[in-house]
């Protein structure tokens, strides 16, 4: 007998007999999970309080609270919960916001026998998929260094496309040997190492490219292994030791502060709202208005649906600032004024990186 | 078919907003002087947007990083803001 817990779905859309239509059909996959169903985007999220869900199924044209808010309202507060929207508003823009905001699946209301089958098949596959803490969305229940075992175990000839936030990587297999790898200005086992450093992203396999140079020539278990344990020893060397932010032998800001054209740097974290500063020369009132100007600029978002906040970069005659937010802690830079936007931003992107590893 | 019908019924409730593409100029006041936005995107939210703009650069001034451009980047929206003599000019364009 099976001890696994059955999953729960819920299921939203303001049709109450689509609703009942729907229930039926999921009731039917082979998983047998459990409908739950709301037709209202209150409703939902009172239930998604209630108890811990697998899938939420949204509709996106609702009134009162449309789809597009409840999902910014529910990718917030359950980052893990599997989201899919089902709808008759057929609309790329409507389809990109719902797939910026984080959604796994965008399906069109099935109208035929064969699109009946194939929703079933995709909420079934959704729903096989376990959820856990980190990993790659595309196969969520592997680790990049699973993926990359599959590949040189299959044999494989192909090129595997890692995203990490803005940064990207590609790691190039044929048949089954690890040929090649680049990241930004990595290449190589370098740029390899760097990719596996990564704890989460997107992953993408893409078609082989045969006319690819060897660089790699060690074997990928070596390099594996090799990896895992650069990661375990610095892993090993994190906090723990003298705890003193922003007073140590070398601030963790000042060593973000080494690209070029970076004139100050403020970190603030959101639970206590301390800042940490690097070069800033009035600190306490900058990091008050990058907290406030974050925030209203995320508040006018959501009340628009325009997805997420990615950063926010201000130009001046005295230094240009940018600005983001994650993980529960903000980060403004300023840079010095003679720097192009397109630089401004090059390098924020490469700073955050550092930050968030 | 009955059941078919049924899932075939497009757009029960009322339209989904969409993001619009155009731009807006606010005089000093915040009052709207010139806007190219499709009139379906609500002028609450035009208020909204040029009400945060101007604070934010007023802000800035006061926290002593004095501001001519401002672009807010959204995963499916850019918003760039541009000062004007105390107002602004407004661009949106959705991703």
């Amino acid at each position: 007998m099976s001890t696994r817990t059955r999953h729960k779905i819920l299921l939203l859309d303001d049709d109450h007999e689509l609703v009942e239509l729907y229930r039926e059909m999921l009731g039917r996959l082979p998983s047998q999970p459990e409908i739950f169903t709301a037709t209202s985007g209150a409703r939902a999220i009172a239930l998604l309080e209630s108890r811990s869900f697998s899938l939420l199924i949204s509709d996106l044209n609702m009134p009162k609270m449309d789809g597009l808010q409840v999902l910014t309202i529910v990718r917030r507060k359950y980052p893990q919960l599997r989201t899919a929207v089902m709808t008759s508003v057929v609309d790329a823009q409507f389809r990109t916001r719902a797939y910026a905001m984080g959604i796994d699946l965008f399906l069109e209301k099935p109208n035929t026998g064969q699109e009946i089958n194939f929703f079933i098949d995709c909420i079934e596959s959704l729903l096989d998929r376990e959820t856990d803490t980190g990993g790659f969305r595309g196969v969520q229940s592997k680790s990049l260094v699973d993926i990359i075992q599959l590949e040189c175990l299959s044999q494989s000839s192909s090129v595997l496309k890692v995203t990490n936030g803005a940064l990207a990587g590609r790691v190039w297999f044929k048949n089954g040997d690890l040929i090649d790898a680049e990241t930004q200005e990595l290449k190589g086992e370098p740029a390899f190492r760097k990719i596996l450093s990564w704890k989460t992203g997107n992953f993408e396999i893409l078609p082989a490219e045969p006319e690819r140079n060897r660089t790699i020539f060690n074997s990928y278990q070596g390099l594996l292994l090799e990896s895992a344990q650069a990661l375990d020893e610095a892993k090993g060397r994190l906090p723990g030791g003298d705890g003193a932010s922003g007073v140590a032998a070398e601030s963790p800001l000042a060593s973000l502060a080494r690209f070029n054209g970076v004139e100050f740097i403020i970190s603030i974290s959101g639970a206590d709202q301390k800042f940490d500063s690097w070069s800033a020369e009035n600190p306490e009132q900058v990091s008050q208005w990058v907290r406030q100007t974050i925030q209203r600029f995320r508040s006018l978002g959501d009340s628009f649906q325009a997805g997420e906040l990615n950063q926010l970069e201000g130009l001046g005659p005295q230094c240009h600032v940018a600005m983001v937010s994650k993980a529960n802690a903000d980060l403004c830079v300023g840079f010095h004024r003679s720097l192009s936007q397109d630089l401004v931003r090059d390098t924020m992107s490469k700073i955050v990186n550092q930050w968030d590893s | 078919m009955g059941l078919l019908n049924l899932l075939s019924r497009r757009g029960s409730g009322p339209g989904l907003m969409r993001l619009p593409t155009g731009s807006f100029t606010l005089d000093p006041s915040g009052r709207i002087v010139a806007s190219t936005l499709p009139r379906s995107f609500p002028a609450v939210h035009v208020q909204q947007i040029g009400a945060l703009v101007l604070a934010t650069f007023r802000s800035a001034r006061e926290a002593q990083i004095p501001l001519t451009e401002l672009i807010a980047d959204y995963a499916a929206l850019r918003l760039t803001a541009r000062e004007l003599r105390g107002g602004a000019i407004i661009f949106l364009a959705p991703r």
